[in-house]
């Protein structure tokens, strides 16, 4: 038998313990739940969009099991394995009515959620989301991040790629070690099949909360279509474009971003 | 000491224009199948040349690249088991980080034990980085499914009375009965290679024969730490015949032809790392605080000399290779010497992994160069005396 979920929810911005593992998160604000689940790349306690977010909701952005400095359990090795770790985490701080906003790798992981259950769910929205395959077999549709260097990169993610530079040298050592950890990570969860599970696409018709898609207009990892696709297997699920931005929107035009998730939930 | 003769099976006729890979992402339509062929066939004929002159052989395996035309070193164990006659036939290595299915391994090595009369050596590796991306296999724990295939592997090899099951994490079996089981028993030797102190650690504890490559006057302290896990399960130092090394040669009648010969053979190591930068460093491959050196641009030397000067070895001259301890250059005697010295440092090499053939190196040139090293340098190495392994780690 699993042992059932057990937390213990700290004082704000502390470490949250659940099944065992210690993991960051950052909480501000009050009111209805957020869960915002970050994309590959992490989460920066200092990015807008946090307190944007914040202003509408009570806000708990965790770092997923292996990113930041959120421990790991070995046995952890698929989006599957993280999905039902949130589930426990939302049972662990008895969420009730929230709002689980992801973000590429963050909205693969909060589609997984919601295809098991939404009982603790009100609304999701699913940003620049991968997660499942659309195309055919000779079709890559998700850009091989691990195939690129940095430089790439930002030009293919970012509207505007100098927000996606970074100065490794100048950087904190620790800051390094997230960056670093964060990548081997995405590499544990999102390897192969590549940034995808090939059954999820056809559970997403059980997600029966309201559905939102935002897509960052300029993203070159992955294409509008791909999104349309994504969105057209929930039911109902709206489908909205946001100008100036590529695959993290979040990040680029973040007043907007959370504007829209606030609207949404409100509506 | 025993000695191998090892070449990549390089096409060398696509190392001109590569844009700046040599592997993953070099296009197969620069190979010329007929070339190919030829080349193939004469790697082969050194092969058995070598077998006739005494020395054992090696191969390895590497993927979607012009440096190494072995993509499925079963294929060359395969000929080389029926067309040689005496030599050991060492794999090194048998990529099991890029394998999806240790069955098909213990099968295929096992046939090949049978087939040579018990000639087999299996070096099993986990894979360089840049073939993860062909592979597509994960290289986050990659050395957790390596060990797990390795004692499958071995399990399947040892287990003859009834078939056995296998469900681990990572693979899973019902009925395992090996057919045929292999010629030597309890299974062939097993070798492995390292870069790595804690790896070399692992290696000692579990007795596997330890290979370093390119690792030149920074060998002895992965030998030591390999002493270290060896004495601790075992109680006593593992002798000379645990430890290989992989080293460049070129030897002829006189030094100035050596040296021609050794900037011949020596070609391989910069050819070795042209490879698209975005395919060195798959994720999980590196332990992240490696990997924040190397983001941090902080990597370190992996070599040096016997006096610490460190040598860049895509740009070094011969005479830099030969002090750095990565080729071994000159007249049969000056070789010999480099070799003993050589072994003399490590605290006992019981086997040399000799490239005596690289790049463009012809045919003659080649045949040449194994054909003095056996008649003037082999005979003395094998009456060569090792260090005591209990006087090396006292020292």
């Amino acid at each position: 038998m699993p042992a059932p979920a057990s937390g213990v929810a700290p004082a704000a911005d502390g470490p949250i313990t659940v099944n065992g593992l210690r993991i960051e998160a950052i909480e501000r604000g009050e009111g209805q739940p957020l869960l915002f689940l970050h994309p590959g790349i992490g989460i920066d306690a200092k990015a807008p969009v946090l307190d944007a977010l914040a202003a509408g909701a009570r806000l708990i952005a965790p770092s997923h099991p292996g990113f930041g400095v959120s421990e790991l359990a070995p046995s952890m090795t698929t989006v599957d394995d993280l999905a039902y770790f949130y589930l426990d985490f939302m049972d662990a701080l008895d969420l009730r009515d929230t709002i689980v906003v992801g973000v590429s790798f963050g909205a693969w992981i909060a589609a997984e959620i919601a295809v098991k259950s939404t009982a603790r769910m009100s609304h999701l929205v699913m940003a620049n989301a991968v997660g499942i395959k659309v195309g055919g077999r000779e079709t890559r549709d998700i850009v091989d991040v691990f195939a690129i260097m940095d430089p790439e990169f930002n030009k293919l993610a970012f509207w505007d790629p100098k927000i996606g530079e970074r100065d490794y040298k100048s950087m904190p050592e620790a800051e390094v070690a997230v960056v670093a950890r964060n990548r081997e990570s995405l590499g544990r969860f999102a390897w192969q099949p590549y940034m995808h599970d090939p059954k999820l696409r056809g559970r997403l018709h059980r997600i029966r909360i309201p559905t939102l898609f935002l897509w960052g207009k300029d993203d070159c990892i992955l294409s509008e279509g791909y999104g349309r696709a994504f969105a057209a297997e929930i039911p109902d699920a709206r489908f909205e474009l946001i100008d100036k931005a590529g695959h993290f929107p979040h990040l680029e035009q973040p007043r907007l971003f959370a504007d829209r998730v606030l609207a949404f939930a409100a509506s | 000491m025993r000695v191998y003769h090892f070449t990549e099976q390089a096409y060398p006729p696509a190392w001109e224009n590569h844009h700046g890979s040599l592997r993953v992402n070099l296009p197969n339509r620069r190979l010329d199948p007929r070339i190919a062929n030829e080349l193939f066939n004469r790697y082969y004929d050194e092969w058995v040349i070598a077998d006739e002159l005494g020395l054992d052989v090696m191969l390895n395996e590497h993927h979607s690249t012009a440096t190494c035309m072995s993509s499925a070193c079963i294929v060359g164990l395969s000929i080389l088991a029926r067309i040689t006659k005496r030599a050991r036939l060492l794999v090194l290595g048998y990529p099991l980080g890029h394998r999806p299915d240790p069955l098909r391994c213990a099968e295929e090595l096992a046939a090949v034990d049978v087939i040579s009369g018990g000639r087999l050596d299996m070096g099993f590796v986990k894979g360089v980085p840049y073939e993860f991306a062909p592979s597509n296999q994960n290289a986050v724990r990659v050395m957790e499914r390596f060990w797990d295939a390795h004692d499958f592997i071995i399990k399947a090899m040892t287990s003859h009375d009834e078939p056995f099951n296998w469900e681990s994490e990572f693979f899973h079996y019902r009925h395992v009965n090996l057919w045929p089981r292999p010629y030597q028993q309890p299974h062939p030797p097993v070798w492995s290679t390292t870069g790595s102190r804690g790896n070399a650690r692992v290696l000692g504890e579990r007795g596997i024969a330890m290979a370093t490559l390119g690792t030149g006057y920074a060998t002895r302290p992965l030998y030591d730490a390999y002493r270290e896990g060896y004495i601790a399960k075992r109680g006593k130092p593992p002798g000379a015949d645990r430890f290989a090394y992989l080293g460049l040669v070129a030897v002829a009648d006189s030094e100035a032809e050596a040296h021609r010969r050794g900037k011949a053979v020596s070609i391989y190591l910069p050819s070795s790392g042209i490879v698209a930068p975005e395919f060195r460093n798959p994720p999980g491959y590196l332990s992240v605080e490696d990997n924040v050196r190397l983001l941090r641009g902080e990597a370190r030397p992996r070599t040096g000399t016997r006096d610490g000067r460190f040598i860049d070895m895509r740009t070094a001259g011969v005479q830099e290779l030969i002090d750095v301890g990565v080729l071994f250059c000159g007249t049969p005697d000056q070789v010999y010497d480099q070799i003993v010295a050589f072994a003399e440092y490590c605290g006992g090499m019981g086997n040399l992994l000799m490239m005596g053939h690289a790049g463009t190196m012809s045919h003659a040139d080649t045949v040449d160069n194994l054909t003095l090293f056996s008649k003037e340098v082999l005979p003395r190495l094998k009456e060569y005396k090792q260090p005591a392994a209990e006087a090396t780690v006292a020292a």
